[in-house]
């Protein structure tokens, strides 16, 4: 069967509507088989159309997806030849579900993606990195790898690397440190995983729903990815809804939707008074600016915000932005690494001020330390950790602002005190393998 | 040439000795670990900066050159 067969496919195009994974079958049934690249150049053109698809990585930074597989397929070729794809799907982001859902409808679709990058990288090895707690995610993957194996393709060696249920340890440093025998912390280190990653090996490191898109982009093309969404934000992208009215979702968008259309989409709910979008390194917006702002990676960065991990939380009226601010942060100072001291003190010193300022009493000069702390914090740790909570404080801080005045007036309010938490917060980890 | 220094965020202890040598570049934050001012040092501050560099006891401060 060849690809021509097959027609491209419509919306949704990654979250079709299989409660169970698709087998090896279903799956070359729907989308037909992944293009083999028999030279060189055929290796080069692949990477090539996902440069023109406009493809940018889902796990959190937005890095071109083409302009990461030429790099490491650069260093590569420079490397004699050694390289290694790691699929991310270390899920370490509370909120999000995006990736395990993925992962239990279309596993062979995300294992197409990242073999179609050990191709186009020329890499020997897959490595398919799950956290322990994702154990339905981990049995799917692991039946999808069999089926592949019982199927005879002639394809690299794919293996699951398990991380520890912790926030950092899909960081691509710890990643790499994780998988190759250290624990799943941020690494310092001369080269970065695209230079010397596993094994001392370059290499490519990628979230699972941009593996996913883009195996459907080596199949149908970059024209085919651009029918949806806008030219400079190309394509759909999953997220992860929560309000208060609806059980978290998963919904595949398009780009160019509005953050007011894709809440509603869950179902009919009152307007909140602010989201959380990006997840806990996401920034909060009041819901006046964030109703009729545009998923498109432009217009979000000039307001400030990012799609980030693909995480959209509504907070409805009843409920305080401080409470959950100060839960979130101080989720995420637990999570440090423990490695940088900015980030073990500094977030701690701001959890504890920012928790009082929720739930006790702090003055004004509390609130002019805390900006004053979060300006000596950033971008002083080895990865992005306190950065990401940092800019969701400030963001809260600004938000929240009204609530501020409140509270410092008045104590914690009636909301802070009594309210259901709207962002989960996982119970403490311990260890870090 | 010109040098520029980098921190080990990981190796960093806090000793505070850098701070102590080159406060021209460096100083403390509330606790304790180095805030290094970006940007490049010129010739007559390269001295005071390997001086820190050669005082840090975990090997965290880095002096880069650039010809």
């Amino acid at each position: 069967m060849s690809t021509a067969m097959v027609a491209a496919p419509a919306l949704p195009r990654l979250l079709t509507a299989n409660q169970r994974p698709e087998s090896l079958n279903e799956h070359l049934q729907h989308v037909g088989p992944p293009p083999t690249s028999r030279s060189e150049a055929d290796r080069w053109e692949l990477i090539a159309t996902l440069e023109r698809s406009g493809l940018r990585g889902r796990g959190g930074a937005g890095f071109p997806v083409g302009t990461k597989w030429r790099s490491v397929a650069t260093q590569a070729r420079m490397a004699g030849g050694k390289a290694v794809v790691l699929a991310n799907a270390a899920e370490g982001e509370p909120a999000s579900a995006k990736d395990r859902v993925l992962l239990a409808r279309r596993p062979h679709l995300v294992l197409d993606g990242a073999l179609l990058g050990a191709q186009a990288i020329g890499a020997a090895e897959v490595v398919v990195y799950v956290c322990r707690g994702m154990v339905e995610t981990r049995r799917t993957v692991e039946s999808a790898i069999h089926e592949r194996r019982a199927a005879r393709l002639k394809e690299p060696r794919v293996r699951i690397a398990l991380a520890p249920d912790r926030y950092v340890a899909g960081e691509e440093s710890a990643a790499v440190h994780r998988i190759n025998g250290g624990d799943a912390k941020p690494t310092f280190l001369q080269f970065r995983p695209f230079e010397r990653g596993i094994h001392g090996a370059p290499t490519l490191v990628q979230n699972v729903e941009s593996l996913a898109h883009a195996a459907l982009i080596a199949r149908f093309g970059d024209d085919w990815f651009r029918e949806t969404g806008r030219e400079s934000s190309p394509g759909t992208c999953l997220l992860t809804v929560h309000d208060t009215i609806h059980q978290p979702r998963v919904h595949e968008v398009e780009f160019g939707s509005t953050i007011g259309e894709v809440l509603r989409a869950s179902g009919p709910a009152p307007d909140p008074q602010a989201v959380l979008l990006g997840g806990y390194f996401g920034a909060w917006l009041p819901w006046a600016k964030a109703e009729n702002l545009v998923l498109d990676y432009a217009a979000l960065r000039a307001a400030q915000v990012s799609l980030g991990c693909g995480v959209l939380l509504a907070l409805p009226v009843d409920r305080c932005g401080l409470a959950e601010g100060a839960r979130i942060f101080s989720y995420l100072a637990r999570e440090t690494a423990g490695q940088c001291g900015p980030c073990v003190y500094g977030l701690r010193a701001v959890a504890d001020v920012f928790w009082r300022l929720a739930f006790g009493r702090v003055r004004a000069s509390d609130v002019s330390q805390i900006e004053s702390w979060a300006q000596q914090i950033v971008a002083r740790g080895a990865c992005r950790h306190p950065d990401g909570a940092i800019g969701m404080l400030r963001s809260c801080l600004t938000t929240f602002a009204g609530e501020i005045r409140d509270h410092l007036q008045r104590g914690p309010c009636p909301a802070a005190l009594h309210a259901q938490p709207v962002a989960p917060i996982p119970g403490p980890e311990e260890g870090w393998r | 040439m010109t040098g520029s220094l980098r921190l080990n965020p990981i190796k960093c202890k806090a000793e505070g000795l850098c701070a102590e040598l080159f406060p021209e570049r460096i100083h403390l934050d509330a606790w304790g670990y180095p805030i290094i001012e970006p940007g490049a040092i010129p010739d007559e501050l390269l001295g005071h900066a390997q001086r820190a560099v050669d005082a840090c006891p975990r090997l965290a401060l880095i002096l880069q050159g650039t010809p």
